[in-house]
C-alpha cells in the first residue's frame, strides 16, 4: 500500500473542499481499501467523510432524502422504505453480507468499482485501470461480464445491487461541486465504457456525493430477484428490478431494470411502454424482456447471461403481477 | 525419580487386534461429546495462530510473484526497490521454493525461484519495516523474464501414462458390448483450492546456528525435515512450532515458501521475519487439487449385476512432481465387475502445482463414479440404492483380498431408511411452484491408512497427566481425542490430563493428514497409557488386563488403590509407538458411509438449493461424537461447494488464476448449507489398529457431491457432467432439455 494523506472532514462542506484540493473521500472503504492494498488505486490523500453529518433519512417532497453516509443495512431497514419501497430494501439485503452492509455507505455502493477480475490484477491488461493497456476480459475469462452497452475498450459491469433498484424507483443523486449543487438523475450517474472506461460515472474531480432522493412512492408492487453462484456473499449474475401498477387488469405503469448486464443498470423507456396498457401475461413480460435486452451480446462464458437475463426479468414480473408462469417455465 | 522415558511400548499392526481394550476401560470419558479444551481459547481469541505471535523487532516479508507462466527471471530492480522506504532486503536466493512440498516428502521440494513454472510463482522476498511497505515495495518490483511458452490446458493426446497407475482384468471392450444395459460418459471437474481459513504464515527466528519458526503446518516432522534440507541445515537446528493451525485440508501438508524464505530473510537481517501469505498467494502459489476429466464405462446384466466397471483420469501437476490426484483410488475396490480398466493419465501444465486436498481422489473420483452408477442403474430400471447393494463385492474384486471391514451395505439400508428414500419419485416429477425437486443417493469411500506415530505420557506423582506429541491440531479435535484416550486408558478426570501438541521438539508423530491423525497418534497415545498401565499392574501384582483405573484409583479384585500411593513420589515416563504392519497389506481397509440429498432446481434461473443432506458412516470408533460429526458435516460442506460452487478459473491463454480471492472462489456460505444428519454405525476394525479408530474427515466429503448431482438429476431430467454444477450450466441443460422435449 502506498503513503498516503488522511484527513477527517466535519462538514460536507470541509469534504467538497477537501476534494476540490485533490482528496479521495472514503467512507465505509469496503471498496476503496481493497483496491488500495492491491494498488488498484494509489490516492495521495484521502478524506473521510464519515462524520459529515450525512447520515440522515428525511421526508422530501413526499419522498425520502438518503444521505451519502446512511449505511447499507441502515437504509435496508429503515421502516418507510421498508413500506413503500420494498424495492430498495430487497435489492441492499441481496448485496454483499451484513458485515459489509453494517459498514457500507450509499455514496459508496453507487461509487463501488467493477469486480472484473483483470481490473483487479496489476499484471493484466486492463483499460480501466490502465487506459490504453487494452481488455484482457474480452476474450477472456468473463463469465461475470457485460452483454449490454460494452465496447471493445471494456466489457465490464457495474456489479452492484441497491442502484439497479434505485433506477427502477427513479432515484436522483445530490451532487455537490467546486459551482455548488447539482442533480442527476441515477439512470445517467452510471456510464457506459464507450473508449474511456476508466471513467465509471458522471462524478467529476472536485465533486461529492451528498445523498440520493426518492420520489413519491409509485405505490406499485416491486420485486427484486437476483440470480448468483450462492445464497449470498455473491455478486449477481444477473438481477432483475420492476416495479408495476396494475389498474383493472391492465398495466398503467411499468419500470424494469436489468442489474449485472452492463457498466449501469440497464432500463429503457422503450421496454417499459411495451407493457404499459397491456394485460399482464407472459407473453407481454417476454416482449417488454426482449425489448429491453435488444442488442445483447455475448463474449463467450457470459452467452447465458443473455437468456437468463430475460427468464429472470419475465420472472419478476410475473411475481409482481401475480401471474403463475411456474407450469411452463422455458 | 525413574529415569525418563524407562517405559516404552512399541507396537506394530502384523496382525489383527480384538482385545478392543477401550470397551473395557472405566473411566468413560472416551466416545462422549465432549468440548475441546482449548475451545475457549479459540473463540476469545487467544489461542495465537502463527502470525499472531512476533517477538520484539519482527521485520515482514512480501513476495514478489511472477506475472509470466513460463521461463526465467534475468534480472530484476532490487536496487531501486532497496532504496524505497523501510525497506530491508530484497532477497533472491536459490534456496527459495517452486513449489511447496509434496506431503509426506521429508525432504527440499523443487527449488530455485528463478526458473519459473506458473504465474504468481514467489521469485524474491521484499523485506521491510512493516508490512503495507513490504507490500508497497513489492509492487513495485520490475522482473525482467525470458518468457517461455507454456501449457494451461490438460490435452487430448499426448500425457504420460505411468505403466504402474495403470490395470485392467478380463476384457471391458466385449463386456460393454455384450451387457443389457451400459454407460460411457466423460465427466470433468474444476481445479479447486483449499480455501481454508488462515493463509500460510511463518514467523522466523535464529538463535546462533538454532532456527525457532512459528508456522501453519500439518505435519511436523516432515515439514522439519523439509525446511532443513531447504535450507541446507541440520534437522536439529530447526524447531518449528504449530500449536493452532486455522485448518489446512491437505494445504500445510508440506513445507511452503514462506517458512524457507522468512527464515533465510531472517539469518542475511540477523532480526526476525515474518512472511505471511496474501490470500492470493495462497490460492495461485501453493497447491490447489488437480482438474480432472474422467471417463466412465460401466456394464451390468439385465439383473443389474455389474459386468465391466472403467474408470480412466487425466490429471495435471508441474513437471517433475511425483504426486498426482489419485482419482481412480476407490474404484479398484468399491464395486463388483469382472471386466475392469482403470487408467491414470498426467499432463505437466503450467499452472499452480497440484496436491493433496482433502480426501486426494476419492473427492472428486467417487462423486463421478456415484454419477456414472445413477445412470446405469437408470438405464437398468433399478432403484438406485438398491442398484448399488446388487453391487457389494465379498472381496476386493480387484486383488481378492478380503475387506478389513465393508459396512457399506448397511449404511445405504438403514441411511435409506432415515432419509425417507421411499419418497424418491420419478425423474422430473416434483415440482412447487418454480422449484423441481429431487432426491439422490450416493456411496462414500475413502482409503483408510496408519502411520508412525510416537508420544510420551508424563504422569506426576499428584496423579496428573501430561500428553506429548507433535501432532497438530488442524481444527480437527486432536486436543480433545487424545486427552480423552489418556484420561479413559489411566483412568482420570478429564481435567487431570493436559495435552501439549504441535511442537517438533515433542515426539514425531503422524501429523494431520490422510485422516489418518486420531488413528496414528491416537494409538501412540494409548500404547504411551498402556505402559504405564503395565507398570502400575506390575506394582500391583497384578496383570495389566486385571486393573480398572478410574476416578485417580486403581480397582483389582476388591482392592481399591490412589494411583498417588502407587507412583509413591515418583514419576513415570512412557513412550508408545505405532507402526503400520501387515494388516495395511494384507486386507483392504477402508471406510464406507451412504450419503443422501435433497434438492430443489429452479426451472427459472438453474439455481440449485440443496435442502437437506444426510449421512451414514461406518469408520471405526468413534472417539468423540461432537468433533467427529464436525469433521462429517465440515466434509459434506467441502463437497457441496464441490458439486455447485467451486472453481479456480484460470485463463487459458496465459495461465492465469482469476479467482483468487474468497469473494471470487464461492466456497459455501451459511444460508448455502442445508440441516445436516450424521449417522455413525457402530464399527469395529481389528485390522485398523489397536483403537479400532478410522478415518473420518476425508470420508465425508467423498459422496456429497454425487448425492447433489443424483438428486439435480432426479429433480429436473438434465445430467450435469461439468462440475460444479452453476445455474448457468443448469440453465442451460434444461433449456436445451426442453428443446428436445
Ligand atoms: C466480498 C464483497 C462482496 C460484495 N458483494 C456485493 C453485492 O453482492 N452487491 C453489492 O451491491 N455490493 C457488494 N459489495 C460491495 C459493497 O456494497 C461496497 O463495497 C460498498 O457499498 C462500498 O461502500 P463504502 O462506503 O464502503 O465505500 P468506500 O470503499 O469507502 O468507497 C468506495 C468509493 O466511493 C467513493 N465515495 C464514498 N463516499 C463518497 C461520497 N460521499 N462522495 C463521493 N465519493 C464517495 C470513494 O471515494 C470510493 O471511490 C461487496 C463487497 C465485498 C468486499
Ligand atoms: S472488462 Fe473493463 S475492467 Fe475488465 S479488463 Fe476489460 S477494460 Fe478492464
Amino acid at each position: 500500500m502506498r503513503d498516503f494523506v488522511y484527513d477527517r472532514a466535519d462538514s460536507a462542506d470541509a469534504a467538497q473542499t477537501a476534494a476540490k484540493e485533490g482528496a479521495r473521500a472514503i467512507a465505509g472503504g469496503t471498496n476503496l481499501l481493497d483496491l488500495m492494498k492491491h494498488e488498484v488505486e494509489t490516492p495521495d490523500r484521502l478524506i473521510d467523510v464519515n462524520r459529515t453529518g450525512l447520515d440522515q433519512i428525511e421526508e422530501a417532497d413526499g419522498g425520502l432524502r438518503i444521505g451519502a453516509l446512511v449505511r447499507n443495512a441502515d437504509l435496508a431497514a429503515e421502516e418507510r422504505v421498508r413500506r413503500d419501497w420494498p424495492l430498495l430494501s430487497r435489492a441492499i439485503l441481496a448485496g454483499a453480507s451484513p458485515q459489509i452492509r453494517n459498514r457500507a455507505t450509499t455514496a459508496g455502493n453507487l461509487m463501488q468499482r467493477t469486480r472484473c477480475a483483470y481490473f483487479y490484477d496489476l499484471g493484466s491488461a486492463c483499460n480501466k485501470r490502465s487506459p490504453g493497456s487494452g481488455c484482457d476480459a474480452l476474450n477472456g475469462v468473463n463469465r461475470m461480464h457485460a452483454i449490454l452497452g460494452t465496447s471493445e475498450h471494456c466489457i465490464a459491469t457495474y456489479p452492484g445491487d441497491m442502484a439497479v433498484a434505485l433506477v427502477a424507483l427513479d432515484a436522483e443523486v445530490e451532487i455537490a461541486g467546486a459551482n455548488g449543487k447539482r442533480t442527476v438523475p441515477i439512470a445517467e450517474f452510471h456510464r457506459l465504457p464507450g473508449d474511456r472506461p476508466d471513467r465509471d460515472n458522471v462524478l467529476e474531480d472536485g465533486e461529492i456525493i451528498l445523498g440520493v432522493t426518492l420520489p413519491k412512492p409509485t405505490g406499485g408492487a416491486q420485486v427484486y430477484r437476483k440470480v448468483r453462484d450462492r445464497r449470498s456473499y455473491a455478486f449477481a449474475l444477473v438481477s432483475a428490478a420492476v416495479d408495476v401498477t396494475v389498474e383493472d387488469g391492465k398495466i398503467t405503469r411499468a419500470a424494469l431494470t436489468l442489474g449485472s448486464v452492463a457498466a449501469k443498470p440497464w432500463r429503457s423507456n422503450e421496454a417499459d411502454k411495451v407493457l404499459v396498457g397491456s394485460e399482464p401475461s407472459r407473453k407481454a413480460f417476454e416482449n417488454a424482456a426482449d425489448r429491453l435486452l435488444q442488442g445483447a451480446q455475448g463474449h463467450g462464458e457470459n452467452d447465458y447471461k443473455i437468456g437468463l437475463a430475460r427468464r429472470t426479468l419475465v420472472a419478476a414480473l410475473a411475481e409482481a403481477t401475480g401471474i403463475d408462469i411456474a407450469g411452463d417455465a422455458a | 525419580m525413574m529415569d525418563d522415558m524407562d517405559l516404552s511400548l512399541h507396537h506394530k499392526m502384523e496382525e489383527k487386534d480384538e482385545r478392543n481394550q477401550l470397551d473395557q476401560t472405566a473411566q468413560d470419558v472416551l466416545s462422549k461429546p465432549l468440548d475441546r479444551p482449548e475451545g475457549p481459547l479459540k473463540v476469545t481469541g487467544r489461542a495465537t495462530y502463527a502470525d499472531e505471535e512476533h517477538p520484539e523487532g519482527t521485520a515482514h516479508g512480501v513476495f514478489v510473484r511472477s506475472t509470466v507462466a513460463h521461463g526465467w527471471v534475468t534480472g530484476m530492480n532490487t536496487a531501486a526497490l532497496r532504496k524505497m522506504p523501510g525497506v530491508l532486503a530484497v532477497v533472491r536466493d536459490a534456496k527459495m521454493l517452486r513449489n511447496p512440498a509434496q506431503g509426506t516428502a521429508g525432504e527440499a521440494p523443487v527449488q530455485n525461484p528463478n526458473e519459473i513454472f506458473y504465474v504468481g510463482q514467489p521469485i524474491a522476498l521484499v523485506v521491510a519495516e512493516t508490512l503495507e511497505q513490504a507490500r508497497h515495495a513489492a509492487l513495485a518490483a520490475r522482473p525482467k523474464y525470458e518468457a517461455k511458452d507454456g501449457e494451461f490446458e490438460v490435452p487430448l493426446e499426448d500425457y504420460e501414462t505411468p505403466p504402474k497407475k495403470q490395470s485392467s482384468e478380463g476384457d471391458l471392450d466385449s463386456a460393454m458390448g455384450q451387457a443389457a444395459h451400459s454407460v460411457d460418459s466423460i465427466y470433468t471437474t474444476p481445479a479447486m483450492g483449499h480455501a481454508m481459513m488462515e493463509p500460510h504464515a511463518a514467523v522466523a527466528q535464529w538463535d546462533g546456528g538454532k532456527l525457532t519458526i512459528r508456522a501453519s503446518c500439518q505435519m511436523l516432522k516432515y515439514n522439519v525435515a523439509e525446511l532443513a534440507d531447504s535450507l541446507g541445515v541440520k534437522a536439529k537446528n530447526v524447531r518449528i512450532l504449530s500449536p493452532y493451525v486455522g485448518g489446512g485440508f491437505g494445504g500445510k501438508l508440506g513445507i511452503s515458501h514462506e517458512a524457507v524464505a522468512a527464515a533465510l530473510a531472517a539469518r542475511k537481517l540477523k532480526r526476525p521475519v515474518s512472511v505471511a501469505l496474501h490470500r492470493r498467494n495462497v490460492f495461485e502459489a501453493t497447491t490447489r487439487r488437480s482438474e480432472t476429466r474422467q471417463r466412465l464405462r460401466l456394464c451390468c446384466d439385465d439383473q443389474g449385476h455389474l459386468t465391466g466397471f472403467g474408470h480412466e483420469a487425466w490429471v495435471s501437476s508441474l513437471h517433475g512432481e511425483s504426486f498426482s490426484e489419485p482419482v481412480t483410488q476407490a474404484s479398484s475396490f468399491t464395486y463388483a465387475g469382472d471386466n475392469r480398466v482403470i487408467g491414470h493419465h498426467i499432463a505437466r501444465l503450467n499452472i499452480t502445482c497440484a496436491g493433496s486436498m482433502r480426501a486426494p481422489g476419492e473427492a472428486v473420483g467417487v462423486p463421478i463414479v456415484e454419477c456414472a452408477m445413477d445412470e446405469l442403474a437408470e438405464k437398468a430400471g433399478i432403484d438406485p440404492v438398491d442398484f448399488r447393494l446388487r453391487n457389494i463385492p465379498e472381496k476386493d474384486p480387484s486383488t481378492g483380498k478380503p475387506y478389513s471391514s465393508n459396512r457399506l451395505a448397511d449404511c445405504l439400508t438403514e441411511g435409506a431408511k432415515a432419509f425417507g428414500w421411499e419418497k424418491r419419485g420419478e425423474v422430473a416429477h416434483q415440482r412447487e411452484g418454480e422449484w423441481l425437486i429431487g432426491l439422490g443417493v450416493a456411496s462414500a469411500v475413502r482409503v483408510n491408512m496408519l502411520m508412525n506415530s510416537e508420544a510420551t505420557i508424563t504422569l506426576d506423582p499428584d496423579g496428573h497427566a501430561v500428553v506429548e506429541t507433535d501432532m497438530t491440531d488442524i481444527g480437527t479435535g486432536s486436543y480433545a481425542i487424545l486427552t480423552q484416550l489418556a484420561a479413559e486408558m489411566l483412568g482420570l478426570p478429564m481435567d487431570r490430563v493436559k495435552t501439549v501438541l504441535g511442537d517438533s521438539d515433542l515426539p514425531p508423530s503422524s501429523g494431520s493428514g490422510g485422516s489418518f491423525g486420531a488413528a496414528s497418534a491416537g494409538s501412540s497415545v494409548m500404547l504411551a497409557a498402556r505402559a504405564l498401565r503395565e507398570k502400575i499392574a506390575e506394582r500391583l501384582g497384578v496383570e495389566e488386563k486385571d486393573v480398572t483405573l478410574k476416578d485417580g484409583n486403581a480397582i483389582s479384585g476388591n482392592k481399591v488403590t490412589p494411583l498417588t500411593e502407587i507412583l509413591a513420589g515418583e514419576r513415570l515416563k512412557a513412550k508408545g509407538e505405532i507402526e503400520p504392519g501387515a494388516t495395511g497389506d494384507d486386507v483392504r481397509q477402508a471406510t464406507w458411509g451412504a450419503q443422501f440429498a435433497e434438492v430443489a432446481v429452479s426451472a427459472i434461473t438453474g439455481e440449485v438449493r440443496v435442502r437437506r443432506l444426510d449421512a451414514t458412516f461406518a469408520c471405526g470408533r468413534i472417539l468423540n461424537p461432537k468433533t467427529a460429526r464436525s469433521q462429517c458435516i465440515g466434509g459434506m460442506v467441502f463437497g457441496l461447494g464441490s458439486a455447485l460452487t467451486e472453481e479456480l478459473s484460470y485463463d487459458l491463454r496465459n495461465g492465469r488464476l482469476m479467482t483468487r480471492d474468497l469473494a471470487d472462489y464461492h466456497i459455501p456460505s451459511n444460508l448455502d448449507v442445508p440441516p445436516m444428519n450424521v449417522t455413525f454405525l457402530e464399527d469395529r476394525d481389528p485390522y485398523a489398529n489397536p483403537m479400532q479408530a478410522k478415518g473420518i474427515g476425508e470420508l465425508a466429503c467423498c459422496g456429497t457431491a454425487g448425492a447433489i448431482l443424483n438428486a439435480i438429476h432426479n429433480a429436473t431430467g438434465i445430467r450435469v457432467r461439468d462440475f460444479p454444477a452453476t445455474p448457468d450450466k443448469v440453465i442451460e441443460a434444461i433449456e436445451a432439455a426442453q428443446g428436445q422435449g
